[in-house]
């Protein structure tokens, strides 16, 4: 699809307290126009909550609940069961968290809902860490990325691979998805809109603060996480993976992926990794570690 | 109309929360609730409950369901106890605050370590400042009929609040009694339509409860107080026109008996309080002048109706519930409500914790230590060495 043919209508008004080059408010601009007027949202504690505006102005054109930090996808459900009580079975219901409120605290309501086969659409906005609170690690942080509590050497463990542990579920439909490519975040969202059932979407959202590079990078940063494999991009339908765009080719090995260092270089987190000299064995282990990654992507998915 | 059932207090609270129609229930599994949930489960099968019943994986998340449903503007219910209500405890304040009044059943058990599972008011006590009405029933007729009444309170434009409805672990929640059962039409006119005060709606979008400064917070706190004041006079209201109704009364704020001429008052909450009328009864067989009020309602407080009846009598009160540090609950109250206006003398026992039962006669022992002048200010009534 060309770019043009998404929606011109704006749900996002002007107005909103994000950072500059926020990678949540470029995800939502997308979802909103993705899903529409008919939709009602449920936001845990996380950036949105900031990103919204102050009470009583809002940035957000879609009725939007906020709801404790662990309780997203159980708020939703009751929205959920209310509105199918009431005959409303139009209006798509969206739980919005962030990576804290999805891989760790909000893990349990999460699996719960999906478990329950709930009617609704759970996006979780990736941005690998606790930005909110200024910036703690999350189990989505990768290995020896650094965070405000750390003392030099990062993250001594790997990330969760939640996109598995929602396939577990065995739900219809999830996919991967990332700010750099909006026409594939609108076309996974508007296919999740149609399904009914339970459906997760995650974006890979870049955070220049939390990640602290350049405000004005927040792009270049999600195409390099795809284009060096840091992150996939794929679609999961009826218990079967496709992987799209770039990450297809990478998949298929039609392309070579870029070294892993491309990405993280530009990145304040990992700056111990490069000063006061580059630390080989660390980055041949982050660089191993994604190659092993991929390595079962395709003995599972090819 | 007289249509008796004779059932447990669980499953008379499942009667009247389905004669409510709730559109959402949500609940979650606990002794001593569970029988409570699965007589839901039971109308829903049957197709008596026509709502929708959420089985959630934790009492967390059964009440951010309530407080999700609520938001749309449909009328929730939901139960637990103990534990189940401590996990609880964030979305409690969660539901007050945004002024969603989601209903809900505690049965009063005991908080571990250890387990156990008799009653004890420690829990709900401990929710005391969440913003939730509190009342404490002590048969199964009031446990039904509170329930109805509880959602025209809770959902009335000057309440909008949260409400909750307490029963001691078996000895109500698993004793049958008789009760008498009101008509689905008699119940229809006596409740009306939830009118929310704000809602999740697409042709009018709000956001919700995103970030707010002081001054606008403090209001928001202010209008909860004000709330529970308005609900002060409408459990008042809503009692008597239940009474003149179905001619059942049990009391409003507080349940006098014997009160008129007492130089002696009791004070208790729940079960206890039941079994408290038979202790009155006894003593004032003995030519004691001494009453009972048993408080219904610990939030809101009813500060000014035990401040009227201390005029002419001290007070005994007797507390299933302690608050480590300092002394039962509703000691503390009714002594804080007392303060500068009254010089009665107050009493306090801490009786009953842990599931032990509190008979008649321990009631009339513990009036009797202190009409004859041998009490202290704070007694642990009947534990050994004390």
């Amino acid at each position: 699809m060309a770019i043009k043919e998404i929606p011109t209508e704006e749900y996002y008004l002007p107005g909103s307290a994000a950072c500059p080059g926020c990678p949540a408010t470029m995800a939502l601009r997308i979802v909103f126009k993705a899903i529409g007027k008919k939709m009602i949202m449920i936001v845990p504690a996380c950036c949105t909550a900031v990103i919204e505006s102050l009470h009583p102005n809002t940035s957000f054109n879609i009725p939007t609940m906020n709801i404790a930090f662990e309780a997203a996808a159980a708020g939703a459900s009751g929205v959920e069961a209310a509105l199918r009580k009431q005959g409303k079975d139009d209006i798509t219901v969206v739980a919005w968290a962030g990576d804290g409120g999805t891989y760790d605290i909000g893990i349990q309501a999460l699996s719960g809902a999906l478990e329950r086969n709930t009617n609704f659409i759970y996006i979780c906005y990736n941005n690998q860490i606790y930005s909110n609170t200024g910036i703690q690690r999350s189990g989505a942080t990768p290995k020896y990325a650094a965070w405000t509590t750390t003392t030099v050497g990062g993250k001594t463990e790997y990330r969760k691979e939640m996109g598995e542990i929602i396939q577990a579920h065995h739900i219809p439909y999830a996919a991967q998805a990332c700010i750099s490519y909006p026409e594939d975040l609108y076309k996974k969202i508007k296919k999740a809109k149609e399904i009914k059932g339970p459906k997760y979407i995650e974006i890979m959202a870049p955070c220049p603060p939390g990640w602290r590079f350049g405000m004005e990078k927040t792009v270049e940063m999600g195409t390099l996480s795809v284009e060096t494999g840091a992150w996939a991009l794929y679609e999961y339908e009826n218990d079967e993976i496709k992987f799209n765009g770039i990450s297809k080719l990478l998949l298929e090995e039609k392309i070579n992926p870029k070294p892993i260092e491309d990405w993280i270089k530009f990145q304040g987190r990992f700056r111990h990794l490069f000063i006061p000299k580059k630390d080989v064995k660390k980055l041949k282990e982050i660089q191993d570690h994604t190659n092993l990654i991929w390595k079962r992507y395709r003995k599972c998915y090819l | 109309m007289n249509n008796v059932m004779i059932d447990t207090g669980n499953y008379i609270a499942a009667k009247a929360a389905v004669m409510t129609q709730p559109d959402v229930v949500a609940a979650y599994p606990i002794t001593p609730q569970t029988t409570l949930v699965e007589g839901i489960a039971k109308y829903h099968e049957t197709g008596e409950f026509k709502g929708e019943y959420i089985c959630v994986e934790s009492e967390h998340s059964a009440m951010a369901a309530c407080i999700g449903a609520s938001a749309t503007g449909v009328r929730t219910f939901t139960g637990t106890s103990s534990h189940g209500l401590l996990l609880m405890h964030e979305m409690l304040h969660w539901a007050a605050l945004a002024r969603l009044p989601v209903i809900m059943c505690n049965i009063n058990r005991v908080v571990g370590p250890g387990w156990n599972i008799w009653a004890d008011e420690n829990d709900s006590i401990s929710q005391r400042d969440t913003g939730w009405i509190q009342f404490y029933c002590s048969s199964n007729q009031e446990i039904f009929d509170t329930i109805i009444q509880s959602f025209k309170l809770g959902e009335h434009e000057k309440v909008s609040l949260p409400v909750m409805i307490n029963y001691n672990a078996f000895i109500l929640s698993h004793t049958s009694m008789p009760v008498h059962i009101p008509t689905q039409k008699e119940i229809n006119d006596f409740l009306p339509k939830r009118k929310p005060l704000w809602n999740l709606d697409i042709n009018n979008p709000i956001t919700f409860g995103n970030i707010i400064l002081p001054p606008e917070y403090e209001k928001v706190r202010k209008e909860m107080q004000e709330s529970q004041e308005n609900a002060k006079k409408l459990i008042k209201e809503i009692s008597k026109e239940w009474k003149n109704k179905f001619g059942r009364y049990h009391g409003d704020l507080l349940e006098l008996y014997e009160c008129e001429d007492a130089e002696y008052i009791l004070l208790s909450m729940g079960a206890i309080g039941a079994e408290s009328k038979v202790a009155i009864n006894n003593l004032r067989k003995k030519g004691l002048k001494i009453g009972l009020a048993r408080v219904r309602t610990f939030r809101p407080f009813p500060k000014e109706e035990i401040l009227k009846i201390s005029k002419n009598s001290d007070l005994i009160v007797i507390d299933r519930n302690i608050s480590i540090g300092m002394e039962g609950a509703l000691f503390s109250e009714i002594k804080a409500s007392l303060y500068g206006k009254s010089d009665s003398k107050v009493y306090g026992f801490i009786s009953g914790l842990g599931g032990k039962d509190v008979t008649f006669q321990d009631i009339e022992k513990m009036c009797e230590k202190v009409i004859n002048g041998k009490a202290n200010d704070l007694e642990w009534y009947g534990l050994e060495g004390v």
